[in-house]
């Protein structure tokens, strides 16, 4: 079926307003709104009419069982999707105003002001310095005092500087994988971007390793929204300040993290975070 | 709840499975003993022939007439400029073409087809490859010509290094690709500075199997450096090399003849053998 907003006549649009008066209000200090989202690989639709609110300075996570759509929707936030042929999302993902899957956004400036961090740690094969100095050289030009300060800047923030400022030089591909992911945070908050993607940050560390990265997260939420998909429901219920569940590509249920593992609202979430499947 | 003890139970199928672990690795030591059995014997006579003949007028006189004393330094003067026009044509070609084909086409059929077809020039006998380039640059210019020789050389350069760029970028994992892309990276910035360097090693081994290849090539020279007699360090003239005079002193009834091509022989097999060692030695050192 063909999506109101891909058939310009008038009945499509007077679907698409009757879709507008049905979502869900935007609530204050929301900094990205997702309203009636929908994702398709090739035919395959992977997320069903999403309606979901980051909010400002705060951590959302998204928690679900494997293939729920929980990482398909992190993609659509900077647009990673845009690399596979075949891949689409229509419906509205709003930030300052812009809707960021409108095919006219500038997906390099979009990735700029929302940076991403993988599941498994990614140094680029070159020294520590020039991994976090790669992405603030696509935008700015700073001169070699400014960027020697940018990356410190980065590196104490992402909680790495002390073990590392010895060996600036070193190559980013000897640390260890705590160390490794958390230059992968450092290298993202040095292109200083307004919203940070965590896609599984812990899955492949040690719990030392994850200790740090989640008091990190505590600390970067200050600064940055954040949204982080984990399988780790302990690890939401630590770090989150809002928690979604996510089954089958669609989102059953969202609100407070107390609210999701004390009383959730929706028999699947309770059975979900009790551990009853996933 | 028991564990099963199969040792117990099933000692006939244990021995049968070292019997078979035994049979094959029985095969597979032949197998590499028959592989090194050649090359030894090669090597050695090489080495045993081409060390008798060794002087050190090799580097410094032309190569002589019959009876006449001389050396292999245009031979080898020659050979070292058309190296040189082949890997400074053929490898930025190569690499471009194997990039594009890893990461602006790959799963494309385009991308198949030119795979295919760049497999096929990779087992071209090189001496159809000397063919076409004489009548594509000695008959158009009218004579032999290092330059002929170098774009020979440069052609069968070519589909060793679009193949190993090409492998060597697909096995770099996604997840670089898309971490320096969700640093807002244009396609172009992700290629040079991160994936080329992340596939240096590959790469570079892949130019150097090509040089390899190349050094020792004959037929496509016959067709379009020829061979010089006399010094010249011009390769629009025809141009001696290493591997025609060897091909055609080697055939020659003269002896010391015979004795300049097994030092030649034995000069490019060590040049071959130490550029491969010191590349692969320094690239370690580096990583």
């Amino acid at each position: 079926m063909e999506r109101p907003a891909t058939m310009p006549n008038q009945d499509a649009l007077d679907t698409l307003d009757a879709a507008v008066v049905v979502s869900p209000p935007v609530p204050k200090d929301t900094r990205i709104a997702i309203r009636n989202l929908d994702f398709f690989y090739g035919r395959n639709q992977a997320l069903k009419a999403i309606d979901f609110d980051l909010p400002d300075r705060k951590v959302s996570a998204m928690i679900g069982p494997s293939g729920c759509g929980k990482s398909t929707l992190l993609r659509v936030l900077n647009r990673m999707y845009d690399l596979y042929p075949g891949q689409r999302a229509t419906g509205t993902v709003m930030m300052d105003g812009q809707n960021l899957i409108d095919s006219d956004i500038d997906v390099s400036v979009l990735r700029s002001r929302i940076g991403m961090v993988f599941q498994k740690p990614t140094p680029f094969p070159m020294s520590v310095y020039d991994n976090v100095a790669f992405g603030v050289k696509l935008y700015e030009k700073l001169n070699k005092a400014a960027m020697d300060e940018r990356v410190e800047w980065s590196l104490t923030r992402a909680a790495l500087w002390p073990e590392v400022k010895d060996r600036l030089n070193a190559s980013a591909t000897g640390l260890s994988g705590g160390q490794q992911q958390r230059l992968c945070i450092a290298r993202t908050i040095a292109v200083r971007p307004e919203v940070i993607l965590l896609d599984e940050p812990t899955s492949a560390l040690d719990p030392i390793s994850t200790l740090k990265i989640e008091e990190l997260i505590d600390e970067l939420k200050d600064d940055f929204t954040i949204v982080i998909v984990t399988h780790n429901m302990q690890q939401a219920a630590r770090c989150a300040d809002r928690v979604a569940f996510f089954y089958l590509g669609e989102m059953v249920e969202c609100g407070p993290a107390s609210q999701i593992f004390t009383s959730p609202k929706q028999k699947r979430t309770q059975e979900y975070v009790t551990g009853r499947f996933g | 709840m028991s564990v099963a003890v199969p040792a117990a139970h099933a000692p006939g199928l244990i021995r049968r499975r070292k019997i078979v672990n035994l049979i094959g690795l029985t095969f597979a030591a032949c197998a590499t003993l028959f592989g090194l059995f050649w090359l030894v014997w090669i090597l050695g006579t090489t080495l045993y022939f081409g060390f008798s003949a060794l002087s050190p007028k090799l580097f410094t006189q032309m190569t002589p007439a019959p009876g006449a004393s001389g050396g292999l330094l245009n031979a080898l003067f020659g050979s070292a400029v058309m190296i040189v026009i082949g890997v400074v044509t053929g490898t930025p070609v190569g690499v471009m073409a194997g990039t594009w084909l890893a990461e602006y086409r790959h799963g494309t059929p385009i991308a198949g087809i030119i795979r295919f077809v760049n497999d096929i020039l990779l087992s071209a006998p090189s001496i159809v490859i000397g063919l076409f380039v004489y009548e594509l640059v000695v008959r158009t210019s009218g004579h032999f010509s290092g330059y002929a020789g170098g774009i020979a050389l440069a052609l069968i350069l070519l589909p060793v290094v679009v193949r190993t760029s090409d492998e060597t970028l697909r096995l770099i994992p996604v997840s670089l690709r898309e971490a320096t892309l969700a640093l807002g990276a244009p396609r172009w910035r992700m290629v040079t500075a991160i994936l080329w360097p992340a596939a240096r090693t590959g790469i570079t081994t892949g130019i150097l199997l090509a040089v390899a290849r190349i050094s020792g090539e004959t037929a496509p020279l016959l067709f379009t450096a020829l061979n010089n007699q006399y010094w010249t360090a011009n390769p629009a003239n025809p141009m001696a090399n290493i591997p025609v005079v060897i091909f055609q002193y080697a055939l020659s009834p003269y002896e010391d003849w015979h004795s300049l091509a097994w030092a030649g022989a034995l000069i490019m097999t060590l040049l071959v053998l130490t550029t491969s060692v010191l590349a692969r030695a320094a690239l370690k050192g580096k990583r």
